[in-house]
């Protein structure tokens, strides 16, 4: 395992830890954003250039933006009180989370003696890429796009102001 | 240790913040929130296996990863347009005090 490895996974889960822990929502967001990075460069590091660059594209540059309108249009920058930030339930939540941690990690170490070791980084170029969406994954492809537009379509009429009375 | 267990170990402690940030906070935005972190955590379990898997060529773990990026997006534009509409009805964001489905 590299240092760089260790810097870059201690960046994103201190990013993840803060994004659910901090009391203002924007800085949340903020937090956020540096856990998608860290993510992002954790991909580079796997040699999946393409999937780390789609990776900033579509979270640190829609994802977070629009979680950031939402926070803005729901009036959450205001800093809430510190009872009010976890539920009541908040202890069990913790024992869930803490489980399915035990259970995952468990399951990880229990495998790392059989898991493979790859010594040579797969090349990969953009062009394979984009010649195996539209071959082998063109069907996958297009039920994404039909999906993200039935998506679009739903959200802004789930979101879309109701005038008094129109129905 | 093992190159692969330690993204994995990465993964699944992301995976488990991301859960205990959905299962614990009061706060619509934030529960999202939980939910992308875990979404990316499975994310980088997928890439893991692609990079250290026999055939990496097939691009089989990085088209699911690119796929399940698409579906995140759809799914946090569609969360937040609902939260954001939920917030018009109720005045408020808070989990513990939207207790009633009628509109």
């Amino acid at each position: 395992m590299s240092f760089a490895f260790y810097v870059v996974a201690a960046l994103t889960l201190a990013g993840g830890l803060a994004a659910v822990l901090l009391k203002n929502l924007v800085h949340c967001a903020l937090a956020l954003t540096v856990a998608f990075a860290g993510l992002a460069l954790l991909f580079l590091q796997l040699d999946a250039q393409f999937v780390g660059f789609v990776q900033i594209l579509v979270y640190i540059g829609a994802v977070a933006i629009l979680v950031v309108f939402a926070i803005l249009l729901t009036r959450g920058s205001e800093t809430p009180k510190s009872s009010e930030i976890f539920s009541r339930t908040w202890l069990a939540g913790l024992v869930v989370a803490a489980a399915v941690f035990a259970v995952l990690g468990w399951a990880v170490l229990q495998a790392a003696p059989g898991l493979p070791y790859a010594t040579v980084a797969p090349m990969v170029t953009v062009q394979e890429i984009g010649a195996a969406l539209m071959g082998r994954y063109v069907l996958p492809l297009e039920i994404v796009a039909l999906l993200l537009t039935a998506a679009l379509i739903g959200a802004v009429i789930v979101a879309m102001h109701e005038k008094e009375g129109a129905r | 240790m093992n190159p692969l267990a330690g993204y994995l170990l990465v993964a699944a402690l992301l995976f488990a913040i991301g859960l205990a940030g959905a299962l614990t906070r009061r706060n619509a935005i934030l529960v999202l929130i939980g939910i992308e972190l875990m979404l990316n955590a499975a994310n980088l379990n997928l890439i893991a296996f692609w990079r250290y898997g026999s055939h990496p060529e097939a691009l089989t773990g990085m088209m699911f990863a690119i796929f399940s990026i698409a579906v995140a997006a759809a799914e946090a534009a569609v969360g937040l347009g609902l939260v954001i509409s939920i917030h018009r009805h109720t005045r408020t964001t808070d989990l513990d005090q939207i207790n009633r489905m009628k509109g």
